[in-house]
Parts: structure tokens; C-alpha cells; sequence
């Protein structure tokens, strides 16, 4: 009836795992009850969850990936504090469970933290950017977020019904086969993942037709912001890279579930087919990530340097040049399996190859930065100390790039300082970046500036603490993944990267409390003119919230920085001119397709899991019905009336007046 | 508020050569619409290019069972080539019938790619069933799990292509040429002549190549 699933699955033995699940059990349910009891149910269906609107579903994506960066970050803590008292001891954590912990940690930091919040940022901004509505298909965003939180759900989930996978963030065979794995720690893995990929596949295949077929008037390609331009690169590596996860994840299932010998021991199966289709997405990937975080760290540089940036085309050919190479350097990865020095040598001198263009990126920055007149507000350290610590990460990436020296530290704690040093330093510091600031842009008041600069300099230093003594520890040949060792000059690094770890806490502590004392403030922090920063695109030119279909007019774009020219446009002319005439404006209604279709997608997830063959097909029938319902939809398009529309634009053009002339009485 | 002395770089663009055409605009939603579904067919193709991947890397790999040459019979597959080519054209013929909402043709047009469909399918699951029944089946040697995972995967997108057609034809049948339905129609068309692209592949691939003694 039930398959595998029985109370044997609950782990009544552990009490970590046990005490953890029932404290989000009982969070979750709180933030239920609370909502249920005060009635927001309703307005959080019918403006959230059924949400088309990509300025809200960017805010759920963020929201998602906040919260399991605290589950991310937990399962970090807990690795470190292992670390640093399993010298000559087995720790307080068992093996098993500390190899649940590893894994769970690299899947839900790349998978439900790093990508749901660049997809978040790029969802909320671009179509603001670009000048127009909303992004090429809602309802399809909106079913990309929905499944992207299933996955999450299903591997917090693991938590307290079963297991996860013991296998690394990569789950490579054989390990990962039926016969060295039988519990269901690793289907949770790869159906969690195939569920979550799909969403990403659809929001990418959305952002790129986006990026390429709707652009407002006068949005040549060579004036979009750069922002832009990375959002456009990032997600065709999504659209060419994903279906590799796909794929190989299918075939690892096969394999699982019903015998073939993809990667099997046995009857010529293939181990290191598996290593090359993974990583032939799994590099993509990367810059998957940090390509959005290079557009955020451009738009704050200029921003807040009050210059245009420096370089623009040079950018923009390095990103792209990014995005092609990306794809030629994944064997990098595994140079010690033996492809021979010519296949190592080639590889070697690709990933080399792919530091140039990163490297014109720094230089851009810093020759934005060069001469301007800089305002270090939260989001300009997060840019700086990117630079500093992005540039030391690329530097050791280099370094492990060159075939001989990668056979020294291959799989040692040097790799892992070296993609923490990377994926942090780049990825995370641009997502903070991000948050603040477009934050006020979203939500219409602006973060506690206090809290802000409190968080980026404890997340800082936390993060050099943490991180640098990993890398001494790789170089005195201490192997990743080590639940417990014997050699005592590990033991000291141990502990500093453990006080790092504390420091790293008290960061993002700061960061919980920077958003409820700004919350709390809102009124202090409050934005009116839509243009907190001085802004220079289009994101900046409505109000803040946007209204929910963006710009009354598509606006007319005459050059790069679209916004900063209109403002000296208007401080130049006289700032009367006529009221335009307003039209109806026609905006995608609701739709609960991306809810209903996720809640199926979890119970077969679930279902298949544990074996559970008539929920599966229970699930199935209901995804499909779901789809055809969708298919036969009508009027998915509803009308907001010109009133309605020249009412809420003429409080923007209010504002807005009343900044520039302000500006110009400065 | 500060304005710098960059206020000017923003409008003359130095770098421009020649006259600048200027964007028009969000494109329609016709082409919105097939631009997109093209780039996921071409994200559908990244995954097969995957699954052909790993049918040369273990094409080798029969693990003492059968080789290609062995169970491929060629006649079949000259039929089965022949429905889903033939099946392209009068699908081509149903989406000119939809664009001059001429109903008549586009059913006969649907009907007969349907058919055409279908009697590649059945083929197709008639292979399947005999390898399996003589112990061929894909947990025999990595070969053949390769074999059945490239063909089957194809052989799964054929199955949903079909019900698409279906629900293509009661759309039509219910709503008639409506400028969303023809949009849809336009996907649908698109997904069965790119599946006509990848069985082209599997052909050449899979069949002729591995036909060879």
C-alpha cells in the first residue's frame, strides 16, 4: 500500500534531524495558523500564490531562497563545528548522518538558494529594465517557481521521512547506484532535483525569449543595461546546460529503477560518462550563477560611482565570451581520471583562458569606479568586496586549472576553500547586492542602512576567517569531506575556520535584523520618488512598488542609461509638459495552473521516492489534467481601465517632478 | 543630487558606425509564442544530443548479448521512416489548412498524421516487446539499455505529441480558429517536425550505422 514508506523511515533514533524537523514543523504551521486566523488567506492566494505578476514571483523565488539559505547555512554550521572537535574523536555526528549533511549542503546552496535567487532578481528586474510588462509567459513563471519550491519541499522533507543522499552534492556512481546505495536518500535527490530542474528550465527558456523578443521602443540590443545582457547570457546556458541534468539524471533513475547499466559495474555500464555529462552542465552552471551576480555588481558600480559604465562593450563581449567558453572547459574537473596529458593540457588551457574575460570584467569595474563620485552605501561594499575576495578566489581557481597542481590538490580542502571563495564571494555577495538594492525598488522603503553595513562587514571578515584556513588545511593534505582525522596540524585551522563560521552567523543574524527594524521603520524608509539611488535604468523611471503593469507608456529609449538621460533630458527642458492620453491596458489575469500543477508534482515526487506506484499514477493523471486544463484556457487576459491607469501614473509623475526639480535646485 | 560631466556620453554614442535602426518594440505575440517553444525544442534536442552521447559511448558495450546488427530488422525501420516523414507532410498540409481556416482539410490533414503516428508506435512497441520477450531487454548489456533509452525516449515524445494532436483537433472542434488556438497549432507543428529531425538522427545513428555487420 504504502511501498518502502514505513515508521522505520522515521529516524526516532536521531534526535538532531527528529528536533530539527519538528522546529520548521511547528514554524510552518505557526505561519499557517497565524495566517489562517487572521484571515489573509484569501489575499494571500489570490496576490501571491495565483500571482502572474513577475515582480511578485521574483519576490517568492527570494523568499524561497532565503529561507533554505538558513537551512543551507545550519547544515554548514553543524559540518564545522563537527570539524573542528572530531580530531582523534568521532564528533557528536555519525558518519552516516554526516555525509547526509555534506550533500544536503551543496544541493540546497546551488540548487534552492544560489538559483532561486538570481532567478528571483533577474524575474523581478529585466522586464523592468527592458521597459516593458511582464516577462513572455506568466503562467509558466509562475508554474518554473512553483516547481523549483516542490524540489525544495521534497528534500526538506528527507529531513524526518527517510533519508538523503550520503553521495555528495553530485551523487556520483557507482556510488550512487542501487547496489552501494539502496535507501532512498538518493531518489529523493534526483527527483527533488528533476522536479526543481524542469522549473528552471522553463524560467529560463521565459527570460530568454524575454530578453530577445520584448524589449520596449528604441531597446537596441547594444543599450540594454548590463544586467540585461547577463540575464540573457545566463539563461541560454540554462536552456543549453539543464537538459544535460535532465538527462543524466534519468539516466542514473534508469539505472535505479528499473535495472539499465548507464553507470553500473556491471554489463559495460559507464562510470565516467557520468562525470562528463554532469559536469558538461555542472560548469555551465557556475556561471549560470555568477553571470547575473557580474550584472548586479555593474548596475551598483555605475550606479553608485555616478558614472556610466566604463567599457560597456567590452562587457558585453566578455560575458558573452563567458558564456561560449564556459562549455569547453568541464573536464577540468576531474583531470586526475586519466584522459591523458593532451586532453588535461587542452582543458587546462581553456579554463585559463576563461579568467581573460573575467579579468576585463575587475578592470571595467574598477575604471567605473576610477574618477567617480562614490557613495559606499550597503550595496557598494557587497561590490567591493566582491572585487577583493572574487579576485582571490579566481586567482586559486587559475591556479587549480593547471593539470599538475590539480593533481596535488585535487579533492582537498583547497578545492573547497577555492568554489566557497568563488560562490560566495561572487554569487552570494551579488545576491545581497541585489537585495539591497533593489529591495526599495519592490517593496517601496529602503533597508536600514546600519543593520546593512553591521551585516557585510561581520559576513566579511566571517567569510576570510572561515575560508582562508581551508585553504592552508588542503595545502597540508587534509581531503574534503572528512567526518573525523588524526593529524594534529589540521586540528588547529579546524577551529578558526569553526570561529569563522560564528562570525559568518553573526552576519547573517544582522541581515534578519536589518529587514525587521526596516520593516518596523517603513515609514521612515519610505520612498517616494521611485529613484532612491540615483538610478540610471529604466527600473528606476516608475514608482516604487511598480504598479502591476510597470510603465503606463513603454518608454521611448534613445541611448544606453536610458533613465539617466531622461532625467537630464527633463532637467534641461522645462519640466511642464501636456498629460498624455491613457489607454486601456490589458495585463494577464491570475492563474492557480502553477500552485496546482506543483502539488501534484510533489505527490508523485513523493510517491515515486518510496514506490508508492498508485500515488504515482494518481499524481500523474492529475498533472495531466491539470495541463489540458490549462491548454483549453479562454480569456487569460484582463483590462485595467485608462482612469485607472492615468490615476496611478499621475501620483508617479507627481513625485517624480517634484525629485527632479529638487535635483535641480541643487 | 550630483550630475557629473558623464550626462553628455549617455546620447552621443561614439562608437556607432553608420545609421542605428532603432527597436520597434515588444514583437507580437505570434511570435513571442513560437520563438519560445523554439528555444525549448532546442533545449529537447541538447537532451537527446545526451542520450546519442551515450548510445556511442556504449554501442560497444553487449556484454556477451546481442549486437546491432543482430536484432535490427531494417524493414521495419524503413516503415516506421517512411510514416513519420510522411506524417511531417500532411501535417504541414493541416497547419496550411488551419492558416486558411479551411476545417475540412485540417481534420483529413490531423487524421492521417495521427495514423501515421500511431503506426509508428505500434511498430515501435512491437520491437520493443519482441526484444524483450527474447531476453533482449534493456538490463541485458549497456548497449541495449542505450538502445532502448535513445529510441524510447523519442518513442515517449511521439505518445505525446499524439495527444496533443488530439487535443489540437477538439480544440479546433470547440473553439474553432481562434488566434490562440493557431498559436497553439503553430507549437504543435513545430514539435512534430523536430521530432521528424531527431528520428532522423535516430535512423542514421542507431539503424544504418549499427545495421552494418
Amino acid at each position: 500500500m504504502l511501498g518502502k514508506l514505513d515508521w522505520s523511515a522515521i529516524p526516532f533514533d536521531q534526535p538532531i534531524p527528529l528536533v530539527a524537523g519538528a522546529m520548521v514543523l511547528v514554524a510552518i504551521l505557526g505561519v499557517l495558523a497565524w495566517v489562517v486566523v487572521k484571515g489573509h488567506l484569501p489575499y494571500l492566494w489570490s496576490e501571491w500564490i495565483t500571482s502572474v505578476d513577475h515582480k511578485r514571483i521574483g519576490v517568492m523565488y527570494i523568499l524561497l531562497a532565503s529561507v533554505m539559505l538558513l537551512r543551507g547555512g545550519s547544515d554548514a554550521i553543524m559540518m564545522r563545528i563537527q570539524q573542528a572537535v572530531a580530531y582523534q574523536s568521532q564528533g557528536y555526528l555519525p558518519p552516516e548522518h554526516y555525509n547526509q549533511i555534506f550533500s544536503a549542503h551543496g544541493t540546497i546552496m546551488i540548487f534552492f538558494v544560489a538559483m532561486p535567487f538570481v532567478i528571483g532578481l533577474m524575474n523581478l528586474i529585466v522586464p523592468l529594465q527592458l521597459g516593458v510588462r511582464d516577462v513572455a509567459f506568466p503562467t509558466l513563471n509562475s508554474v518554473g517557481f512553483w516547481l523549483t519550491a516542490t524540489g525544495a519541499l521534497l528534500v526538506n522533507i528527507s529531513l524526518v521521512v527517510g533519508e538523503f543522499a550520503r553521495t555528495g552534492w553530485l551523487a556520483f556512481p557507482p556510488l550512487s547506484e542501487l547496489s552501494y546505495s539502496p535507501g532512498v536518500g538518493v531518489d529523493y535527490y534526483a527527483w527533488s532535483l528533476q522536479i526543481s530542474g524542469v522549473g528552471t528550465l522553463v524560467a529560463g527558456i521565459n527570460l530568454v525569449t524575454t530578453v530577445l523578443k520584448l524589449r520596449t521602443k528604441g531597446m537596441n540590443y547594444l543599450r540594454m543595461p548590463m544586467f540585461c545582457w547577463t540575464t540573457l547570457a545566463s539563461n541560454l546556458l540554462i536552456v543549453a546546460a539543464f537538459p544535460i541534468l535532465t538527462a543524466t539524471l534519468a539516466m542514473l533513475l534508469l539505472d535505479r529503477y528499473l535495472g539499465f547499466h548507464f553507470f553500473t559495474n556491471e554489463a559495460g555500464g559507464n562510470v565516467m560518462m557520468f562525470m562528463n555529462l554532469i559536469w558538461a552542465w555542472g560548469h555551465p552552471e557556475v556561471y549560470i550563477l555568477v553571470l547575473p551576480a557580474f550584472g548586479i555588481f555593474s548596475e551598483v558600480v555605475s550606479t553608485f560611482s555616478g558614472k556610466a559604465l566604463f567599457g560597456y562593450r567590452s562587457m558585453v563581449l566578455a560575458t558573452m565570451a563567458i558564456c561560449v567558453i564556459s562549455f569547453m572547459v568541464w573536464l577540468h574537473h576531474f583531470f586526475t581520471m586519466g584522459a591523458g596529458p593532451d586532453v588535461n593540457a587542452i582543458f587546462g588551457i581553456a579554463s585559463m583562458i576563461i579568467a581573460i574575460p573575467t579579468g576585463v570584467k575587475i578592470y571595467n569595474w574598477l575604471f567605473t569606479m576610477y574618477g567617480g563620485r562614490i557613495r559606499f552605501a550597503t550595496p557598494m561594499l557587497w561590490s567591493v568586496g566582491f572585487m577583493v575576495t572574487f579576485i582571490i578566489g579566481g586567482l586559486t581557481g587559475v591556479l587549480v586549472a593547471v593539470p599538475p597542481a590539480d593533481f596535488m590538490l585535487h579533492n582537498s580542502m583547497f578545492l573547497v576553500a577555492h568554489f566557497h571563495n568563488v560562490i560566495i564571494g561572487g554569487v552570494l555577495f551579488g545576491a545581497f547586492a541585489g537585495f539591497e538594492y533593489w529591495f526599495p525598488k519592490a517593496f517601496g522603503f529602503r533597508l536600514d542602512e546600519r543593520w546593512g553595513k553591521a551585516a557585510f562587514w561581520f559576513t566579511f571578515t566571517g567569510f576570510y576567517v572561515t575560508f582562508m584556513p581551508l585553504y592552508i588545511a588542503g595545502m597540508l593534505g587534509m581531503t574534503r569531506r572528512m567526518q573525523h582525522y588524526d593529524v594534529a596540524a589540521w586540528r588547529p585551522w579546524m577551529i578558526v575556520a569553526a570561529v569563522g563560521m560564528a562570525v559568518l552567523t553573526i552576519g547573517v543574524i544582522c541581515q534578519i535584523v536589518q529587514l525587521v527594524v526596516s520593516i518596523r521603520n517603513r515609514e521612515a524608509l519610505r520612498d517616494r520618488t521611485g529613484d532612491p539611488w540615483d538610478g540610471r535604468s529604466l527600473e528606476w523611471a516608475t514608482s516604487s512598488p511598480p504598479p502591476v503593469f510597470n510603465f503606463a507608456f513603454n518608454p521611448d529609449v534613445r541611448g544606453e542609461d536610458a533613465y539617466w538621460e531622461m532625467k537630464a533630458h527633463a532637467r534641461q527642458q522645462s519640466f511642464e509638459h501636456e498629460e498624455p492620453e491613457y489607454q486601456d491596458i490589458e495585463m494577464p489575469r491570475n492563474s492557480p495552473t502553477g500552485f496546482v500543477c506543483a502539488f501534484f508534482a510533489t505527490i508523485m515526487g513523493f510517491a515515486l521516492i518510496w514506490h508508492i506506484w498508485w500515488m504515482v499514477i494518481l499524481g500523474g493523471i492529475g498533472a495531466f489534467a491539470t495541463f489540458v486544463v490549462f491548454a483549453w484556457r479562454d480569456h487569460d487576459e484582463y483590462v485595467i481601465p485608462a482612469e485607472e491607469v492615468a490615476r496611478i501614473d499621475r501620483i508617479n509623475i507627481e513625485e517624480r517632478r517634484s525629485l527632479v526639480s529638487m535635483a535641480g535646485a541643487v | 543630487m550630483a550630475i557629473t560631466a558623464t550626462v553628455g556620453h549617455a546620447r552621443a554614442d561614439p562608437h556607432h558606425i553608420g545609421v542605428v535602426i532603432e527597436h520597434p518594440g515588444p514583437a507580437p505575440k505570434r511570435i513571442v509564442t513560437a520563438y519560445g517553444f523554439w528555444i525549448f525544442l532546442l533545449s529537447d534536442i541538447v537532451m537527446f544530443s545526451c542520450f546519442f552521447a551515450a548510445y556511442a559511448v556504449l554501442v560497444g558495450q553487449t556484454a556477451g548479448g546481442p549486437k546491432g546488427a543482430e536484432i535490427f530488422e531494417q524493414r521495419n525501420v524503413a516503415i516506421e521512416t517512411v510514416c513519420l516523414l510522411l506524417s511531417s507532410f500532411t501535417c504541414g498540409m493541416a497547419s496550411i489548412a488551419a492558416d486558411v481556416r479551411n476545417r475540412f482539410w485540417f481534420y483529413l490533414g490531423m487524421t492521417v498524421t495521427c495514423v501515421l503516428g500511431l503506426i509508428f508506435l505500434a511498430i515501435e512497441f512491437r520491437e520493443f516487446a519482441d526484444l524483450v520477450a527474447r531476453g533482449y531487454g534493456p538490463s541485458r548489456s549497456a548497449f541495449l539499455t542505450a538502445f532502448f533509452s535513445l529510441v524510447g525516449c523519442h518513442g515517449l515524445h511521439v505518445s505525446a505529441g499524439v495527444l496533443w494532436l488530439l487535443t489540437m483537433m477538439a480544440q479546433v472542434f470547440a473553439k474553432g480558429f481562434r488566434a490562440d488556438v493557431l498559436r497553439r497549432m503553430m507549437c504543435f507543428a513545430l514539435f512534430w517536425h523536430a521530432l521528424d529531425i531527431i528520428w532522423v538522427g535516430v535512423f542514421s545513428v542507431v539503424y544504418l550505422l549499427g545495421g552494418a555487420p
